[in-house]
């Protein structure tokens, strides 16, 4: 039998990329239109094979609701997607996700969200509503032929296709969106078949990556996160990235710095080097997360809800560049494309590898 | 041709005709290099060689020769040359030259065919049907001469997860590790079935290193208990030199239950073996057989084999990792799961082509699993019974190079173990013929004669040039994937593709063909 996996990217998701990401720390919600223009600056590092964006604070009145956005290849998709949303969820609302024609989109599938919330399962008290919600995503993406859930976050959402970014941008009609963040991706794979679920984006949850990279880890990350009920359904390895934060912070609780270090840790000479206590810590926090340590070029920047994080693997094999102006964070490849939209920033840096650096809203973290 | 009357004189010695066992070898000597100066005669503790001082001329015994080019090596002037007996029984495919020879042996003596070392049969090496990856432009290769390029190993119980107090401070305890610097360390070789200066270059390799080398079932010696940091204590079946001091003094315990090249049954060191030293290391009488039973006569089950483990980190108060050695056999997922969950840090496995001292030739070439399917399925099914990180998996039996160590742990090992492949870095050529106790190369031998043929910092510094060349190697197939740590590696089979092999071969090993 065909499952829904069968009709996924070839083997890896390798490539050059572009990615940016802008967020206003004091929550001030802003149109798509200004990540647009920042990530089209870098059009030359994309191939129109691929683009997306996650905004954050865009469903200030459907907040506490999970937005599932989805694509459908075929209706009878959708028929059994909607089947087992009424059968697992409390559908608050539905509608189709407003697009534009656009001259260089083709080939667009059917795109629809769902506002739900899941009522907990007397049978499984240990669940709770994000497991709930993170098994629903899964059982999706692996048994629903020709369905796949773009996101499925409180008060986000991921809007990706094939395409370069500017364009998909304009065709989902970011510019009518105010979110307080938003991040970005221009594809440039080297191998793909050019699925619109294999654009970033990657999410599971408030989740959202954009990576440029290529994870050699990957055959080792996904087996370990396999360990934690997660199934790569996608076989790209920036997917890898989207659970580990998931599985890291949410699962196991780790505070931000050390999620970071367990899946960029420094290297033995460095940890050598460190003071007592915190090299315990470091030690057995290689020991115990060697599964999680991302390995080869990488990228990011990751969006949850209240926050933005930017790091790259420990010898930072892929461009990163930060910038603070006024309220707002950039972390982008190129500084060019941050200065396309704020010409003025009060301070530019290159964090070192492995480094995270982290935006927050100033109201703090809900969670 | 045979001379009859040469027959009757041979028959009137024995109730067989022993002539219809063959000799493996051929000694050739160039007489017009040789100078009689009687090297190969004192070197070779078969005695094949012998001067007849009236004619000054050297001659060789054929018949008695092993194969193990140790005149050939040492002859100055280049003049003995040493070659297999060429075939000389009719073809046939069914019924192969060591088959007839097998027989007509047995036939004479009627005992169990010895054998040593591991199985050398032409069975299929799955390393060499695997292939490993490099990057290509999308990844970036690592170069290890320039940048950092991470081998360091735990090998221990690990938690799933970290806790930490709402200050950050770490509140998981971590259990005891051993931190191997190579994910390389010696396997289990007992003091007696190899010599003392071959164990005391073993241990001398690993605290040189920063690995590990493994008593076996011989016990400590007192010597080599100053590299203890470095030894890992093995508890046999025959608990030879087992007491409270031998369990704390090293860095780690090994309950041995089986071995690759014998699976089912004991250790055997022949009584003519245990001088001294041994008897007094192995804590039993002078020249006794050393016997050790088939399974340990206190585990019959698996919650046996939990008491057993607890009873020793009880004795070693916790502060010790205490791991599981089994052989490769049809269930071994199963067995090191349940080994796993009665409570084993690590499980060492150790495949069909595992060496040994001496093993029957039916049961070393016959029973047993390859161990890179014991490798991959244990991998997979304590990954799946979400036990994984409760134990390290150290895997064993032949290996012969760094891209077999790379496979292994790409395939989910942590770590290897070495036995064959240190012994020939000593010197070992491979003759299989350890059980006889007449090792030339003074490894795996107690005659003082011999043993003393082995210099053993010169053997420590053979080990370590291996073990550091092995890891160079690691690092240099590391760096073209583009993995600067070796956790990277672990478990990911994304980085080998297999060549010749069945889909359900390569079901099993987890991996894709190449092409894929």
């Amino acid at each position: 039998m065909t499952t829904a996996t069968n009709r996924v990217l070839p083997f890896k998701d390798m490539g050059g990329c572009s990615i940016s990401g802008i967020m206003d720390q004091s929550g001030r919600p802003f149109s798509g239109d200004v990540v647009i223009r920042s990530i089209a600056n870098m059009h030359e590092r994309s191939n129109g094979l691929g683009g997306g964006f996650a905004a954050y604070g865009i469903f200030p009145d459907r907040a506490d609701q999970y937005c599932m956005q989805l694509m459908f290849d075929t209706p009878q998709a959708q028929v059994e997607t909607e089947a087992l949303l009424e059968q697992r969820c409390i559908v608050h609302h539905a509608e189709p996700i407003p697009t534009r024609p656009h001259p260089n989109i083709s080939g667009e599938p059917i795109l629809h969200r769902y506002f739900v919330n899941i009522e907990p399962d007397a049978n499984r008290p240990y669940m709770d509503e994000d497991d709930l919600v993170v098994e629903l995503h899964m059982q999706i993406n692996i048994e629903v032929m020709d369905a796949f859930v773009f996101s499925a976050g409180k008060d986000m959402g991921c809007f990706k296709g094939v395409g370069y970014p500017e364009d998909i941008g304009e065709y989902f009609r970011l510019d009518q969106y105010e979110g307080y963040t938003w991040i970005a991706h221009g594809r440039f794979p080297t191998n793909t078949t050019g699925w619109w679920g294999g654009a970033h984006p990657f999410s599971v949850l408030d989740w959202a990556i954009v990576h440029n990279g290529e994870i050699s880890s990957y055959g080792i990350n996904k087996r370990y996160l396999r360990d934690f009920g997660y199934e790569c359904t996608l076989q790209t390895d920036t997917e890898v990235i989207a659970y580990m934060f998931d599985v890291l912070m949410r699962k196991h609780a780790l505070p931000l710095e050390l999620a970071c270090r367990a899946m960029a840790p420094p290297f033995w000479d460095e940890i050598e080097r460190m003071p007592e206590e915190e090299q315990v810590q470091a030690k057995a926090v290689r020991a115990v997360y060697g599964g999680a340590l991302l390995n080869g070029p990488f990228a990011v920047v990751v969006g949850s809800t209240g926050r933005m994080i930017g790091f790259s693997d420990r010898t930072k094999l892929r461009p990163q560049v930060c910038a603070l102006g006024g309220e707002r964070l950039y972390i982008s490849s190129e500084e060019a494309a941050i200065r396309t939209v704020c010409p003025d920033p009060d301070v530019v840096w290159h964090p070192d590898g492995g480094e995270p650096v982290v935006g927050q809203l100033h109201a703090g973290v809900p969670h | 041709m045979l001379n009859t009357d040469n027959i009757r004189s041979r028959q009137e010695r024995s109730a067989l005709p022993k002539w219809l066992v063959q000799s493996d070898f051929v000694v050739d000597r160039d007489e017009s290099r040789c100078i009689q100066c009687e090297v190969c005669a004192r070197q070779c503790a078969n005695e094949v060689h012998e001067l007849d001082a009236d004619i000054m001329e050297m001659f060789s015994e054929s018949e008695l020769c092993v194969g193990c080019h140790r005149c050939v090596s040492l002859c100055p002037t280049n003049a003995v040359s040493v070659r297999e007996v060429e075939l000389d029984f009719r073809p046939n495919s069914n019924w192969t030259a060591p088959m007839i020879r097998n027989v007509y042996k047995q036939a004479e003596h009627g005992g169990v065919l010895l054998t040593g070392m591991g199985n050398p049969e032409e069975l299929p090496v799955y390393w060499d049907r695997m292939l490993l990856n490099a990057s290509q432009v999308t990844n970036p290769s690592i170069d290890p001469l320039r940048e950092p390029m991470e081998l360091l190993t735990h090998l221990g119980e690990k938690p799933q997860a970290l806790e930490f107090d709402e200050n950050g401070a770490l509140k998981t305890q971590i259990a005891p590790q051993l931190e191997l610097h190579v994910p390389v360390m010696f396997s289990a070789m007992s003091y007696g079935s190899i010599s003392y200066h071959a164990s005391i270059a073993l241990a001398q390799a690993a605290h040189e290193v920063g690995t590990y080398a493994n008593t076996g079932e011989g016990g400590l010696h007192e010597d080599i208990a100053e590299y203890a940091d470095n030894m890992i204590v093995q508890v046999a079946s025959g608990r030879f030199g087992v007491d409270a001091d031998y369990l704390n003094a090293a860095a780690a315990v090994e309950i041995k239950i089986g071995q690759g090249a014998k699976p089912g049954i004991g250790g055997h060191l022949p009584g003519e073996k245990v001088d001294a030293e041994i008897s007094a290391t192995r804590m039993i009488p002078q020249g006794t057989d050393a016997l050790s039973p088939a399974p340990h006569h206190d585990i019959y089950s698996i919650e046996d084999l939990r008491q057993l483990i607890f009873a020793i980190k009880e004795a070693t108060r916790y502060r010790k990792p205490v791991g599981v050695k089994i052989a490769a056999v049809h269930h071994v997922a199963a067995i090191a799961s349940g080994a796993v969950r009665a409570g084993a840090d690590f499980v060492a496995i150790d495949g069909y082509r595992g060496g040994t001292g001496a093993a029957p030739t039916m049961i070393r070439d016959n029973v047993g699993i390859p161990i890179e399917f014991a490798t991959a399925a244990v991998d997979a099914r304590l990954r799946e019974e979400g036990i994984r990180h409760e134990a390290s998996l150290i895997v064993a039996g032949s290996f012969r190079c760094a891209a077999d160590v790379v496979k292994a742990i790409a395939l989910g090992a942590d770590a290897c173990y070495i036995g064959t492949a240190a012994l020939v870095a000593m010197g070992c050529h491979l003759c299989q013929k350890c059980y006889t106790g007449k090792c030339n190369w003074g490894i795996a031998t107690q005659d003082p004669a011999l043993t003393r043929r082995l210099n053993p910092n010169i053997a420590t510094r053979r080990l370590v040039n291996v073990l550091e060349s092995w890891s160079h190697e690691i690092q240099e197939i590391m760096g073209g994937m583009g993995i600067n740590a070796i956790e990277s590696l672990r478990g990911n089979r994304d980085h080998i593709r297999g060549v010749n092999m069945s889909d359900r071969e390569l079901a099993i090993l987890g991996i894709s063909a190449a092409g894929e």
